[in-house]
């Protein structure tokens, strides 16, 4: 079972809201402080990305985001319900015209393999998977020090 | 933290001064004024992230778009930044190579190259 479990809406709104509670508990579970900016950011990109999706694809369905905290790491895991292709593209955005620039970027070809790009580069351990159901990005740190009893 | 914004002309550059946090949700406020800024004939844009205490790829898409907008009037996009946890985002996603980054307003300001 997860630490803590994250349920929003699909809207950019809530996104920052996901990044204050998964800092909060990576702090919690002994993550360095000088990777907390880093969590911050990739938890921030993979909401991103799943919000975009769920847009994309109309679904009313919240996001899940799964903050686990084990002995030695830390993991989060940003679960989306946007039916995927088998290239990993979701279904119906991969035939989606490309009129121009969209309004809020977050469901962009181009933004989404940005924020794909950002969590690499950030994330040492980390594992994007997809199927028809939904996709998921799944995260961890090393845990470095005692957990926080304050 | 929501976003602010605020501009000033200085020379020939607009500086954009920006605080608060750019992520999926505020972007789009960027986005308007820097689309607006150029339809008013403001080519040349000084973006000031010194007041950013967050950016992530939405930011950063905005910025390029930015970028692409003045380009198409011969215009030019620099950005202000001194923080470490920011410029890393330029870094990792390689667009330290696309935009010129200064270490103040004025340094901005006068570049002309």
């Amino acid at each position: 079972m997860a630490t803590v479990e994250l349920r929003f809406s699909a809207l950019p709104e809530h996104v920052r809201t996901a990044r204050l509670v998964a800092a909060a508990v990576a702090r919690r579970a002994g993550v360095d402080e000088a990777v907390l900016d880093e969590v911050r950011l990739a938890v921030g990109e993979a909401c991103s990305r799943a919000v975009g999706l769920h847009e994309v694809n109309e679904l009313t369905t919240p996001v899940r985001v799964l903050l686990i905290e084990d002995e030695k790491k830390f993991s989060i895991e940003v679960g989306d319900e946007a039916p995927h292709t088998p290239a990993g593209r979701p279904a119906e955005s991969a035939g989606r015209p490309g009129a121009g620039e969209p309004s809020r970027g977050a469901g962009g070809d181009e933004e989404d393999d940005m924020g794909l790009a950002v969590i690499s580069g950030l994330v040492d351990d980390v594992e994007v998977s997809a199927g028809e159901s939904g996709g998921s990005i799944r995260m961890s740190w090393p845990v470095t020090s005692a957990p926080v009893l304050s | 933290m929501d976003l602010s914004l605020s501009t000033r002309t200085v020379g020939d550059r607009t500086v954009v001064e920006v605080g608060g946090e750019i992520d999926v949700y505020t972007a789009p406020k960027l986005r308007e004024q820097l689309v607006e800024l150029v339809n008013d004939g403001s080519y040349h844009l000084v973006v000031d992230m010194e007041g950013v205490d967050f950016l992530d790829s939405t930011g950063l898409g905005v910025l390029v778009g930015g970028l692409k907008r003045v380009r198409a009037h011969e215009g030019s996009l620099r950005l202000v930044c001194n923080q470490e946890r920011i410029l890393k985002i330029f870094r990792i996603t390689g667009l330290t190579k696309v935009f010129p980054i200064h270490t103040s307003v004025d340094d901005a300001v006068s570049a002309t190259d």
